[in-house]
Parts: structure tokens; C-alpha cells; sequence
């Protein structure tokens, strides 16, 4: 299972980098526009409170018109020239005796890969928000914070050091804190705003401590020097180093045990949902973990717990995902899932790192697209999420009804859609393998597919079809041509992303430079399992019609078993974090308090007493008297040399 | 003296390295002139201008000329070589910026800093006479280039009579500028005659040195002096006074303990803004002169006059830093970083080498842009018509003007060196600097002594953002000119913390005296 850097000559570490030429070497505007863009509109003031969101959809346009040059740029290339890394060096950043970055990008595939998927789906979102955010008076300052976001998570994915990548990491975390409590009037979406940026902040030190062990262990930071040194590193270090970065992965990626924030994050305006916390940011744990693969196929250890986490959390969002009657919430869990299956494939290895990225950015767009679609359903229903009182809003939302069914169809696999060709490969890839690990990770891959169609199901049904059980005071209606034409792009590509670049091998041979390629056999033969997956996936669908389409859905949530009680609560997420951290956390902080008063603060306060007696005693030495101060001069002047003439 | 044994030479200007001290001391005559001739409605915007564009003519050709004609001239009492060139354009820049803010007229017809008529008795009927008539005092931009000059030959001065001239051009105008505070002018007049007083006091310490050391090496030349010590002759009972009272004339500019006394009093009295001026550029001269004198002229006696500077550098930075915890007005509280700071760039002046110069150049650099900006901050807080210069007049500040808060927090936190602020990485090149040459103690007592001063920096933050507001503080709203010095200011401020390497790198490739 576990072949290793060594037999793939393209993805060689040590591969050449070279400085970009053509049009690569501008790829710092990429980061630069919508950067810019953030930075007007902050500052603009309210001059530009009309033009400014324009701009921004202008800018992170533009930014997306410049990745598809270099895309069809490097596409052109030679096969031979694509396995280099085209290398764009900015300024020497740290420039010390010991520690040497620079800030640089690397163009290469996977990072070309994320551009598009930002700046293609990021465009998308900044129009949608046009109209979404039509009547909210500080729409300038969340269009500036969405091109900070844009800019961030493009820094995030063109860094070519980890030091780089973590500038963009944390960018992202402070544009998602900023976006998830936009509307910070209300405290609970404060609070969902604060939750994710602590949990996010044990992710970072997840990060961080990766980052010193790889200083510890290689001297360097950026990943041509790491990678290149990984494969003769010891197990030891390479295995921390691993675990490190898993940390970090979960706590941006939202799997577990740090997935609690992803739920409360639904507080923030519907299209920051779609975009971060869906599409992009909660992505970079998939993006760090295939970036930086050279470490992880030398580290078994951390490789196996990848697998773990990604299966644990797959399965987690899936059954939370069943009983959640918020329809944003319910979508949040998907997404958790969903990534789960992504962090999955990337513990897989070689025959999996592609499948994760192109799971990635297949759901990018359907997931997109479907919160795309929430939005558009709740600017229908008087912002009101729950999937309780909708139903039959298939007949007065048309254009809602068919993009959201396109993405849901893609999602639960349906046969051709995007999904289907995305998601059926991690599961074949699970099945490949020796011993227990291809029937554990395997078959909850495969179970979970089942699941996610009854869960997903559940939804379609319970908003768009079986009985309207609107409260009075809603009309529905469609919404806008500014929102529902990039649900409609959005719905494009999840009927047919999958089908253009998986079946054809586009999207393999596309990345194979950069993160290798190994097919496996798989324990159960691929068309065998196909239909395995099929018939669990149309189980699942004729479940949640039994229950959600057909039977009448009741408006107040019966009591529901304990599972789904459980399931309701999150599984107890949150009940955990407190009894094991905040808890203890408290009393800790307690016990430091009471030392700190008596011991710290009585041995600092007396310093600090100390000297601000002598402060005012020698102070009374600055009397205003110009005679005393030439005195003063004086003394000094005849005490040095007096001293001079002792010691000569 | 130059070469009297062989009769008259005519000595030789390399006038491409020295053009922009003519340009300065050329538009300093032409200011004087037009507060002349050009009629009064008109003073203002022309000495302005003239001044400002002076000032820019002066960097440019700076950097388009003396730059590549660096040179030993006039006779060996000039030399402009990469130290001299970093510390005449850092002078400029900085004066550039604190023009801008003396200009400051705040939606009045006259300057706003300084008073309407000078020569006056304060509340005299000629005081009330000037102000009827809207007088406003604009020979202080001729005044301030007198003083840039000497600056930019303070630190260009090849020996010590030059030395001692240059520190008189500099320091006569700043006296001056003192005492033309427009408010509280008594105060300022005190200020100005301390100053005066005092500087009178140190220069002939200074000249009793220079006539000591004469009297040692028979030439007042640094390069002549430097080879005589070398040679050795015996009497050093004459050569170390002399160069102790030579340091004194130096250290007193600096503003170092026990020398320090003018300082609190005469920024609190001088007009906001010439204090500034005085805090940025005169230590950057001073700083350039006394590395000059000490690496070029005394590198030989380094065994008997480091351990001196070490006892002053301590002594600075004890008495800076403790002074400053009792502080109540925000002007003297200024006045006291800045003598901490001093301090602190002594720590690494001792380590006599190359890093030692840099570290200084940066640490001026630094340290000149975030007090300008933080003194005209100053300027904009008002009370009554008065400067609001007690610090509880500052509480709650970052309710009632957020922006001018948020400035202020930025340059205190830059004093007090926090990471990614400018004087972060000029306290870690200079500490550095100290670091290299065993001087590891001395970088530990700088370290410890800026804990001390933080605690201020951050009581004055504390006292912006956690206290509430005490009702009749008001902001003024600046022109652009303080916008532009003070928005120059804060983003150099921040840029070189972020990205320190450019300017370390600059300042590395400049730190060679010519000898």
C-alpha cells in the first residue's frame, strides 16, 4: 500500500525549481488585487459605499482572468517542463545567521488547481453577494473583508514556504473570524465567531510546533529545503512533524476533535458560508496535507492517523448531518463529511492525493452551489432556516429548486454527476491495501455514502418537496438574476466537472508532478463495488422519501430516539470540549490567579513600588533650577574624571 | 595650519560632495531674504515652500552627487563618506517631516505652534499689537535650516574644530526655536535660556578638550590625532581629560545622564513640534559626530574611554527609564524615552566596529520617525485652548478620537520595541551590536531597563483605551501637512519592522568612516 516518494520520479523532492518566466512571474497579482481591493474599500470610507462592491467583484475577477493565463500557460507546457516548479521570488523576508526565507510563490499544478477553484468559485460568491447583501448598510466593509479572505487563501496556496503558507493560514482564520461575526449586533453570532477563532487557534499551534520541529530538524522552512531533506530525516521527528500538521489540518478543516466551530460558523451571512465554509478555507487542512505529502509517505505513523481522523469525522458529519433541523447547520455537517472523505484519500497516499483534490474541488462547487441555494431559499423565507417549516418550495422556486437538486444529485454520487466520479474513487481508493485497514477505512467510506444520500435526501425533500408548512407570514419568491445566475454556473459544473476531468484522466495527469500517482487493487473489484455503492446510495434516497416526502413531516422535531438525540446535540462535542478543556481550563486559571495575586503580582508589585519611589526621589533632583542642573553636569563631570585618575 | 610650513595653497572643495550642505545653508540665506522683502500675506506659503523644496533639493543632490564624490576635502575638515552620508540624508528626511508639522496651521491664519511676535514681552501691548495685526513667526523655517545644516556638517566634520562649529550652527538656532512657544511662553522662555545656558556650559567643556588634545597631537585633525596616539608620547595625563571633556560637549547634545538635565525641560517648554525636531534630528547628528570622533579620531585610547562611555550608557538608561515611571505630562514623558532611548544606543556604540554603526544609524532612523509623529500627535490634543499635555487629560482618547489614539498606541508601542515595529529592529541591531563584543551584560541591563520603560509606553496606552474620557480634551483636526508627516511616520514605523531588511542591509553597506 504504502509505496513510497522513492519509486515516483515525478514527484521528486528534489525536482528542479526554477524561476518563472512568461507570464508566472506576475503571479503575485494574483494576491495583490484582491488585496488591493481589501485594503480601498477599508479605507475608502463611504465614498465608496456604491462602486466599492463592484470593485471587488472587478478585482477578484481579475485575479481569476490572470490564474486561467497561467493555467493555459503551464497546460502548454512540454511534459517533461510541467514537472517543474516554477518559482517566483519576491524579497529576502527573514534573513538571519541561522533561519534564511524569502517570501516567494510556487506555481505548479496543485497550486494552479486552488487558484481556479478560489478565484472561479470566490468571483461567483462576491456576485451572488451583490444581491444577497443588497439592503445591509455596511456592505462595503463585507466586501472588503470577503477580498481579504480572496487574498489570504491565495497566499495560503502560492506560498512556496511553510512560513508563507502560514501568513495565508492565519489571513484566512482572521477573514473567516471577521466574516463569521459580521453581524456581531447579535452576541450569539459574536460568540459562534469567537468559538471558531479559539478552536482555530489550537489548530495553530498544531501548525506552529510543526513548524518548529521541521526549523529543529532541517534548518529551513521553505518546502523546496524540506521536502528535499524529508526522506533522510529520522522516523521520529518526521512522524511529530506529521501529527503537528494533522493538527493544524483539523483545526482549519474542521474534522475532528476540532470540528465543534464548523457548526456555530453557519452564524455568518450566507454566501461567507459557502465561500469559506464550504468551498475554500475549510479545505486548506486537504490542501496543507497534500502539499506537503514528502513528509507524510515517510512517516507511516502520521499517515495512518490522516486516515483515522478523516474517517472518524466522515462518519461523525454524516450522522450529526441526519438530524439537524437548521438547513445551514445541516449543510455544515455535510461539509465536515464530505472533508472527512477528503482528509481520508490524502491519508491514503499515493493513490489517493489526487482523489482528494479533485473531490475537493468538485464539492467546492456543489457544496458552493447548494449554500448558494440556502441562502436563496432563506431570502425567500424571511432568513429562516428551519427545514421544518418549509417544504413544497419546488413549485414557487424554480431556478432554487433545479441548481440545489443538481448539487444535491451530484453529492449523494448519482451516477455521471460530478460526485459520482469523485467520490466513488476515494472509496475504491479506501478498499486498496493489506490487513485490516482496507475493510475498516473501506467500508466506512462505503457506509457513509448510504448515509450521506438519506441525509442529503432529507433536506432536498424537506425544503423542496412533500407539504407546504410555511408559517403565514412568508412569501416565498425567486430570488434575483445576481444570485441565482452563479447558482446556476455552480450547478453547471456540478452536473459535469466530475465528468470532464475524472473519467478522461484530465485531472490525474494534471497533477501527477506534483503529488505522484500510484493505482492499487482494490480488495472488492471497481464495478462490483460501484453497484455496492449504488444500491446503498438509492437505499438511503428511498429511506428519506419514506420519511420526508411522502409521510407528513411534523413542525415541532418529535422527542426522536437517543441516537438522534445525540446526534442533535452534536454528538456531545460541545459537552466534551467543556468537561475535558474548559472545565479543567477553569480551574487551572483559578489556581493562577490565586498564585499570581500573592506570588507574581506581591514580587513585581514591589518591584515596580521599588522603583517608583526611587523615581520619585530622583526626581526631586529635577528641580528647575538651572544652576542646580549645571551642578549637576559638574559633579558628573569631575566624579568621572576623578575616577579616570584613581584607575590610570 | 593645513600647510603652513610649505606657505599658501589654496585648499581644495570637492564641491559635488558637499552641495547639499551648500544648497541648505544657500536656502537658509534666501529665507532670511524673503522675510524681508516678500510682503507678509505671502511669508507663509513662500517660506513653506522654499523651505520644503530646499530641503528636498538638498536630498537629491545628496543622493545624485555626494553620494558617488565621497570624499575627504576642505583641507581634511569635511568628510563625506558613507557614515556622514546616512546621517546628512536621515537628517534631512526627518526635517522634511517635522517642517511639515512646524507649519501646522490648524484653520488659522497663523502658525499655529509658534508666537505671533517674538521679540515681545509676553502679554505686553507689542504681544497684543502683533496678534491684531496676525503676525505669524515665519523666520522659524530660516531658523530650522541654520540648524539642519549644522547638522548635516556635525556629523561630516573631519576635525574638532569643525566639530565645535558646527555643533554652535546647530544648537544657536535650536535655542531660539525654543523659546517661540505660542502658548504658555514664559515656559518657553525659561526653556530656551536653560537650554541656552546649559549648552554655553557643555561647549566649553568641549573646547577645553579640543585645546587638551591640540595640545597631545599638535593638529585638531581626527586623522592626525589618531596616528599620535598611536605613536604614543607619554602624556596621556593631558590626552584623557581631554578626551573626556570632549565626550562631554557630545554627550550633553546626545542628551545622556549626567548630562541629560535641559532635556525634560526644554521639550516641555519649546514649541510641540521643535521638540520633536530637537528629540529626531539632533541626536542623529550628535550620534554621527560622536561615532566619528570616537571610531576615527580615538580608536587607539578605546581601553580608557570605553569603560566611561559603559558608565554613562548604564547610568542613561537607569535614570531614563525610572525618571519616566513618575512622568505625569506627556511632553517630559517624551523627553525621558528619549534620553532612555539614548541610553540604549550607547550599549552599542562601545562595541567600536562596523555592526556598532549600523546598528546606530538604524536605530536614529527608527527612532527619529516615531517621535515626530508621536510630538505632533501631541500638537493635536488640546484642552482650553492649551496643548493637553497632562497625561490625565489623555484618558479615554480612544473613544473620543480613535485614529489619533491608534497612532499614538503604534509609537508607543514602537518605544517600547515590541516585535514587528521599527524600533524592534533597531534595539535588535544594536543590542546585537553589543552582543558581538562582550558586551552581553551590558545588552541584558538594556534589555531589562526597556521592561522598565515599557511599563510607561503601555500606561499611556492603558490610559488611552481603558480609562473613560475626562470631558473637555478635544482633538484638532490636522491639515494634510501633519497628515502626510505623521501617515509617513506610522507606516515607516510599521514597514520596518515588517520588512527590516532593506534598511539593515542600507545601512550595513554605509557604516565604513573614510579615516
Amino acid at each position: 500500500m504504502l509505496s513510497l516518494v522513492g519509486s515516483l520520479p515525478s514527484s521528486d523532492p528534489g525536482a528542479v525549481t526554477t524561476a518563472a518566466t512568461g507570464i508566472n512571474q506576475y503571479a503575485w497579482l494574483i494576491i495583490a488585487l484582491p488585496l488591493l481591493g481589501a485594503a480601498l474599500l477599508m479605507v475608502g470610507g463611504k465614498a465608496l459605499d456604491k462602486v466599492g462592491p463592484l470593485l471587488a467583484v472587478c478585482l477578484s475577477g481579475a485575479s481569476f482572468v490572470l490564474g486561467l493565463i497561467m493555467l493555459l500557460h503551464t497546460r502548454g507546457m512540454s511534459t517533461q517542463d510541467r514537472g517543474i516548479k516554477s518559482h517566483v521570488h519576491l524579497f529576502d523576508w527573514i534573513d538571519t545567521s541561522s533561519l534564511h526565507v524569502a517570501a516567494g510563490l510556487r506555481v505548479d499544478q496543485l497550486s494552479l488547481t486552488f487558484v481556479m477553484l478560489i478565484t472561479f468559485v470566490g468571483t461567483l460568491i462576491h456576485v451572488y453577494s451583490l444581491g444577497y447583501m443588497e439592503h445591509d448598510p455596511d456592505r462595503r466593509r463585507f466586501f472588503a473583508y470577503l477580498n481579504l479572505f480572496v487574498a489570504a487563501m491565495l497566499t495560503l496556496v502560492l506560498a512556496d514556504s511553510f512560513v508563507g503558507l502560514f501568513v495565508g493560514w492565519e489571513g484566512v482564520g482572521l477573514a473567516s473570524y471577521l466574516l463569521i461575526g459580521f453581524w456581531n449586533w447579535n452576541p450569539a453570532y459574536a460568540t459562534a465567531a469567537n468559538k471558531a477563532f479559539v478552536v482555530n487557534r489550537v489548530g495553530d499551534v498544531g501548525m506552529l510546533l510543526a513548524l518548529f520541529t521541521m526549523y529543529l530538524t532541517f534548518g529551513r522552512l521553505d518546502f523546496d529545503g524540506v521536502f528535499a531533506a524529508a526522506p533522510h530525516a529520522s522516523q521520529t521527528s518526521l512522524t511529530w512533524m506529521g501529527l503537528f500538521l494533522l493538527i493544524g489540518a483539523c483545526g482549519k478543516s474542521a474534522q475532528f476533535p476540532l470540528q465543534s466551530w464548523l457548526g456555530d460558523a453557519m452564524a455568518g451571512p450566507t454566501p461567507v458560508s459557502a465561500l469559506i465554509h464550504a468551498a475554500t478555507m475549510v479545505t486548506a487542512g486537504v490542501y496543507l496535507i497534500v502539499r506537503s505529502h514528502v513528509i507524510f509517505d515517510a512517516a507511516p505513523n502520521a499517515r495512518l492517523a490522516v486516515c483515522i481522523v478523516g474517517a472518524i469525522t466522515l462518519m461523525f458529519g454524516a450522522i450529526v448531518g441526519c438530524a439537524k433541523d437548521d438547513m445551514k447547520k445541516a449543510l455544515a455537517a455535510s461539509t465536515m463529511s464530505q472533508i472527512g472523505y477528503m482528509i481520508l484519500a490524502a491519508g491514503l497516499g499515493p493513490v489517493g492525493y489526487v482523489f482528494a483534490i479533485f473531490h475537493l474541488v468538485t464539492h467546492g462547487f456543489f457544496k458552493a452551489g447548494m449554500f448558494l441555494g440556502a441562502g436563496s431559499v432563506m431570502h425567500g423565507m424571511n432568513d429562516q432556516v428551519d427545514m421544518r417549516r418549509f417544504g413544497g418550495l419546488s413549485g414557487v422556486m424554480k431556478i432554487t429548486w433545479v441548481t440545489f437538486g443538481l448539487g444535491f444529485l451530484a453529492i449523494i454520487g448519482f451516477p455521471l454527476l460530478s460526485g459520482f466520479w469523485s467520490k466513488d474513487k476515494i472509496i475504491e481508493a479506501a478498499f486498496v491495501g493489506e490487513g485490516w485497514r482496507p475493510w475498516v477505512f473501506g467500508l466506512t467510506a462505503l457506509i457513509a455514502a448510504g448515509i450521506t444520500a438519506f441525509y442529503m435526501s432529507r433536506l432536498f425533500f424537506m425544503v423542496f418537496h412533500g407539504k407546504r408548512r410555511w408559517t403565514d407570514d412568508v412569501h416565498p419568491h425567486e430570488s434575483p438574476l445576481t444570485m441565482t445566475v452563479p447558482m446556476m454556473i455552480l450547478a453547471v459544473g456540478s452536473a459535469f466537472l466530475g465528468l470532464i476531468l475524472g473519467p478522461t484522466g484530465i485531472i490525474q495527469h494534471w497533477l501527477e508532478p506534483v503529488t505522484g500517482h500510484t493505482e492499487g487493487a482494490s480488495k472488492i473489484p471497481s464495478a462490483l463495488l460501484m453497484i455496492i455503492t449504488f444500491l446503498l446510495v438509492a437505499g438511503g434516497v428511498a429511506l428519506a422519501w419514506l420519511r420526508y416526502w411522502r409521510d407528513e413531516v411534523p413542525v415541532t422535531p418529535p422527542v426522536g430516539s437517543i441516537a438522534t438525540q445525540a446526534a442533535r446535540r452534536d454528538l456531545g462535542q460541545d459537552d466534551l470540549n467543556e468537561a475535558v478543556f474548559q472545565r479543567p481550563g477553569l480551574y487551572l486559571t483559578r489556581a493562577l490567579v490565586f498564585a499570581d495575586n500573592r506570588g507574581v503580582d506581591g514580587a513585581s508589585g514591589g518591584l515596580a513600588a521599588a522603583i517608583g519611589g526611587t523615581s520619585a526621589r530622583v526626581k526631586r533632583a529635577q528641580n528647575g533650577f538651572v544652576r542646580t542642573y549645571a551642578l549637576t553636569m559638574l559633579v558628573g563631570v569631575v566624579a568621572i574624571l576623578g575616577v579616570v585618575w584613581v584607575v590610570q | 595650519m593645513i600647510a603652513a610650513a610649505t606657505g599658501f595653497s589654496q585648499t581644495k572643495i570637492e564641491y559635488a560632495a558637499v552641495v547639499p550642505m551648500l544648497v541648505i545653508f544657500g536656502v537658509a540665506m534666501l529665507g532670511v531674504v524673503i522675510e524681508a522683502f516678500v510682503p507678509r500675506r505671502l511669508r507663509y506659503v513662500v517660506q513653506v515652500a522654499v523651505t520644503l523644496l530646499g530641503l528636498l533639493a538638498a536630498f537629491l543632490t545628496l543622493i545624485f552627487s555626494a553620494r558617488d564624490h565621497k570624499a575627504v576635502t576642505a583641507g581634511g575638515s569635511v568628510v563625506i563618506d558613507g557614515p556622514a552620508l546616512m546621517f546628512q540624508g536621515t537628517v534631512l528626511v526627518l526635517s522634511f517631516l517635522a517642517v511639515l508639522v512646524m507649519a501646522e496651521r490648524f484653520d488659522t491664519p497663523s502658525i499655529d505652534a509658534f508666537t505671533q511676535s517674538g521679540a515681545s514681552v509676553p502679554g505686553s501691548p507689542m504681544e497684543t499689537n502683533a496678534v491684531r495685526l496676525g503676525a505669524t513667526s515665519t523666520e522659524v523655517f530660516p531658523l530650522v535650516l541654520f540648524a539642519v545644516g549644522g547638522m548635516m556638517l556635525f556629523p561630516a566634520a573631519g576635525d574638532l574644530l569643525t566639530v565645535f562649529i558646527a555643533l554652535e550652527v546647530l544648537s544657536l538656532p535650536l535655542y531660539i526655536l525654543t523659546g517661540l512657544a505660542r502658548r504658555r511662553r514664559l515656559l518657553s522662555q525659561e526653556a530656551s535660556m536653560k537650554y541656552f545656558l546649559l549648552g554655553a556650559f557643555s561647549s566649553a567643556f568641549f573646547l577645553f578638550g579640543a585645546a587638551l588634545v591640540f595640545g597631545y597631537a599638535g593638529s585638531l585633525n581626527f586623522g592626525t590625532i589618531a596616528a599620535a596616539v598611536s605613536a604614543g608620547s607619554g602624556r596621556d595625563g593631558i590626552l584623557i581629560p581631554g578626551i573626556f571633556l570632549v565626550a562631554v560637549g557630545l554627550l550633553f547634545k546626545i542628551g545622556a545622564v549626567p548630562f541629560h538635565s535641559w532635556t525634560p525641560d526644554a521639550y516641555q517648554g519649546a514649541p510641540t513640534p521643535v521638540a520633536g525636531f530637537m528629540a529626531a534630528c539632533t541626536k542623529v547628528a550628535a550620534f554621527g559626530a560622536f561615532l566619528r570622533v570616537f571610531y576615527v579620531a580615538f580608536p587607539g585610547m578605546k581601553w580608557n574611554w570605553q569603560p566611561i562611555v559603559v558608565v554613562v550608557a548604564i547610568l542613561t538608561m537607569v535614570v531614563g527609564a525610572v525618571l519616566s515611571v513618575t512622568q505625569t505630562d506627556i511632553k517630559r514623558l517624551l523627553a525621558y524615552s528619549s534620553i532612555t532611548q539614548a541610553g540604549f544606543i550607547l550599549v552599542g556604540v562601545v562595541a567600536l566596529d562596523r555592526q556598532a554603526v549600523s546598528g546606530t544609524i538604524v536605530y536614529v532612523i527608527t527612532y527619529g520617525f516615531a517621535t515626530i509623529a508621536a510630538f505632533a500627535l501631541v500638537a493635536m490634543v488640546r484642552s482650553g485652548g492649551n496643548e493637553a499635555t497632562h497625561l490625565s487629560q489623555w484618558a479615554g482618547l480612544g473613544k473620543t478620537s480613535p485614529v489619533v489614539a491608534a497612532l499614538m498606541a503604534l509609537m508607543m508601542i514602537a518605544f517600547a520595541g515590541i516585535p514587528l515595529t521599527s524600533l524592534f529592529t533597531a534595539k535588535y541591531a544594536i543590542f546585537s551590536a553589543a552582543v558581538g563584543h562582550g558586551g552581553t551584560w551590558l545588552a541584558l541591563i538594556g534589555v531589562i531597563f526597556s521592561a522598565v520603560a515599557a511599563f510607561v509606553y503601555v500606561r499611556v496606552i492603558v490610559l488611552m483605551y481603558f480609562s473613560e474620557p475626562t470631558g473637555d480634551t478635544v482633538v484638532l483636526t490636522p491639515s494634510a501637512l501633519t497628515g502626510i508627516a505623521v501617515t509617513v511616520a506610522a507606516v515607516l514605523t510599521v514597514a520596518l519592522g515588517v520588512f527590516p531588511t532593506p534598511l539593515l542591509d542600507m545601512a550595513h553597506n554605509y557604516s565604513q568612516f573614510m579615516r
